[in-house]
């Protein structure tokens, strides 16, 4: 094949919009573009004047599928700006509701979005027709996932009860008992998760990279840390900007960034090639038998990092709930800011990747936001990925190269909503 | 507008514009526990979900503001293909949160994104779809209510207009036993927003922010008897309106200085 012109307009199966453009002109490789075509959002501009209180309620409509992370990160940003420690108790539920949320995004993208490609069907709906045992595994999964950030937060899509300083809402004993229970029972469905996800072969293709993510001394970080990187050093949190480097590129309108190279990766993956050590021992055990040894260089094993954080993310809730429960959960008042005027940085590892955000506030009243998102900082990774990976199988017919370079944006569970939304394959012809 | 009758397994298409894409993630958690209404209508597009995609459809669920001008072909498209269009949630019924960026000068808004490439990305004042193209029915929320998607949805099945609630909030927040916000010192919107979410927000110990847009009379007058008793001003009421109707705020305001006069 001499000359190819691939356009896939608008990719399925992701959130939000993209386009994936490829053109090879006399077997050369002149174009390969992920474009992002989601309208711009304008979340940081729409911060500028609103109170702080109102921010992580309107930062969570960044993106329906991590509203929770997005709320988390927004509350840790104005704490840290406004000088807010939250307490023990309060940290504790944060993080039961960011696991849920965990939890429901990656079983949504392993099962819903991804395994379809690997079980030769269009979509889930088919899915369920073949398989209804996995699909009906899947949503018993993920309805659990979505319970669990229901009792602390009122639901999971824009959370409620999450607020500057803590809780407006707590759970009852009962309520945790009985999750509880069925975080127990879950186990079985975890089992027969890791061996399908064992049986899928994932395409080979492998290219090293920098991997980004949060680091904590004690515990796998979700909820802030220090940055760290594969490629060695690390960062405090206020200097993320010197990590993220964004700029913008014409083809989207979700913007890019590069640290030490010339792209770098965030999200499951890059969270398990930096955090390995960390892993609750179950989780570790799964990403042995899935072949999972960092430093693990291919990108279509970003799901099978993901099977590894929902074992991970099973067994550190069923600790937090006992906890919970041992400590008499009791009603706590939010804490009240000590000043009104500051600014803070906010990290947090969505199920995507590390989150920033970063307000300015004076007299209570945003006066600048910057957010960085996860998928952002993919974008130019997932873009060195294709280039790389194109020339190696323009032998295969159009139609399997669309297939390989949808696989493999989908593999990074791209979410484009938030990066200013992201997805389309265009050959150009 | 199209008349309503009975379907037959209709066909049903969603669509997203500007939005978080909640909506049809809540589609998706409602089918969970309604399996059946997969045996009721055929998904023939649906693109966060599934790869396929259909040019031909009876019913299509509109997630989403319109941003842009190009938004507008898409929309038309849509209309002139669905007999029955459907705003699913706040931005397609309101503006909804997009509409924030409208209450300061765009040109402002977009330098403080993208600075000088801001010319790179096309937009526009955020608006409903309704102000685009005509609906015939929506149903409101941030995001929107799963049971309310199924109800909607049975009732577009047996050739009916989808009956939403039309009275404030605080009559489901009174029948759920919740200790009135204003009496905890904070803002709710309960006395003239649209009920139907079941109060969900003062239930998880939030005042009402109007993501389900005003009832039809709402009674502005009481409102602010409300919020004198509790030595609060209108101000208050209109910062947290902007949130999902600052698309409507305007209009908001000039009623409420009537009411004072």
């Amino acid at each position: 094949m001499t000359d190819m012109k691939i356009n896939v307009h608008h990719i399925t199966r992701v959130e939000g919009h993209g386009n994936i453009v490829v053109n090879v002109v006399n077997g050369e490789l002149e174009q390969c573009d992920l474009a992002i075509v989601e309208t711009p959002r304008f979340f940081e501009a729409m911060l500028k004047g609103r109170h702080y209180s109102e921010a992580s309620h309107i930062t969570s409509r960044i993106c329906g599928i991590c509203a929770t992370g997005h709320a988390t990160a927004s509350l840790r940003a104005t704490e840290n700006a406004l000088g807010v420690v939250p307490t023990k108790q309060t940290e504790l539920l944060r993080k039961l509701a960011f696991f849920g949320e965990i939890l429901d995004s990656h079983i949504l993208h392993v099962y819903m979005l991804v395994a379809p490609d690997f079980l030769g069907v269009g979509s889930v709906i088919p899915l369920a027709k073949q398989e209804p045992e996995i699909v009906m595994r899947a949503l018993r999964m993920k309805k659990l996932s979505g319970d669990l950030c229901a009792i602390i937060a009122g639901r999971h899509t824009h959370p409620i009860a999450m607020t500057v300083g803590g809780f407006t809402h707590y759970p009852t004993k009962e309520e945790l008992l009985d999750i509880r229970k069925r975080f127990e029972a879950v186990r079985v469905d975890l089992k027969e998760t890791v061996d399908l996800f064992e049986s899928l072969d994932l395409p080979a293709f492998t290219r090293e990279t920098e991997y980004i993510a949060l680091r904590k001394p004690d515990e796998y970080a979700f909820i802030d840390g220090e940055i760290a990187s594969s490629d060695g050093g690390t960062w405090p949190l206020e200097d993320y900007l010197s990590v993220t480097n964004e700029y913008l590129v014409p083809h989207s309108s979700a913007k890019h960034a590069k640290n030490k190279r010339n792209s770098y990766m965030v999200g499951a993956l890059a969270r398990i090639n930096v955090n390995f050590d960390k892993l609750h021992p179950h989780a570790k055990s799964v990403a042995e038998q899935l072949g999972l040894a960092p430093v693990v260089t291919n990108p279509y094993a970003i799901s099978v990092a993901q099977v590894v954080e929902i074992v991970h993310a099973v067994e550190e809730s069923l600790n937090i709930l006992d906890e919970l429960v041992g400590n008499c959960l009791k009603w706590e008042e939010p804490v009240k800011p000590k000043r009104l005027s500051g600014e803070g940085v906010g990290a947090a590892e969505v199920p995507r990747g590390t989150l920033f955000h970063h307000y300015t506030i004076e007299d209570g009243v945003i006066q600048k936001a910057n957010c960085v998102i996860p998928t952002g900082q993919n974008l130019a990774n997932i873009e060195a990925d294709m280039r790389e990976l194109v020339p190696t199988i323009l032998d295969k017919s159009q139609a399997e190269i669309t297939q390989s370079l949808e696989m493999l944006v989908r593999a990074y569970d791209p979410c484009i909503s938030c990066s200013a939304h992201l997805l389309n394959v265009e050959f150009v012809r | 507008m199209a008349q309503y009758e009975r379907y037959i397994r209709p066909k049903v298409a969603f669509f997203d514009f500007t939005s978080c894409e909640g909506c049809q993630l809540t589609v998706l958690d409602s089918l969970q526990t309604s399996p059946e209404l997969l045996d009721m209508i055929e998904i023939v597009e649906f693109r966060e979900a599934m790869s396929e995609r259909s040019n031909e459809y009876q019913i299509a669920f509109v997630e989403g503001s319109c941003t842009r001008p190009a938004d507008e072909e898409r929309l038309k498209t849509i209309r002139s293909t669905a007999s029955l269009v459907i705003a699913l949630g706040a931005c397609a019924h309101l503006g909804g949160i997009n509409a924030i960026k409208n209450l300061r000068p765009l040109p402002e808004v977009r330098a403080d994104v993208y600075g000088d490439k801001a010319d790179w990305y096309d937009t526009y004042a955020a608006r409903p779809i309704s102000a685009v193209i005509d609906i015939d029915g929506f149903i409101p929320g941030c995001p929107i209510d799963r049971d309310e998607f199924i109800r909607v949805v049975k009732m577009l099945l047996q050739g009916r207009q989808p009956i939403i609630p039309d009275h404030p909030l605080c009559i489901e927040c009174k029948l759920k036993e919740n200790v009135c916000l204003y009496l905890r010192g904070k803002i709710c919107l309960g006395p003239i927003v649209r009920a139907g979410c079941g109060a969900i927000c003062p239930t998880y110990g939030d005042g009402c922010e109007g993501c389900r847009g005003l009832i039809t009379n709402p009674n502005l007058d009481s409102m602010k008897m409300v919020l004198e008793e509790h030595g609060l001003s209108f101000e208050e009421v209109e910062q947290k309106l902007s949130m999902f109707m600052a698309y409507q705020t305007a209009g908001i305001k000039s009623e409420a200085e009537g009411a004072t006069s």
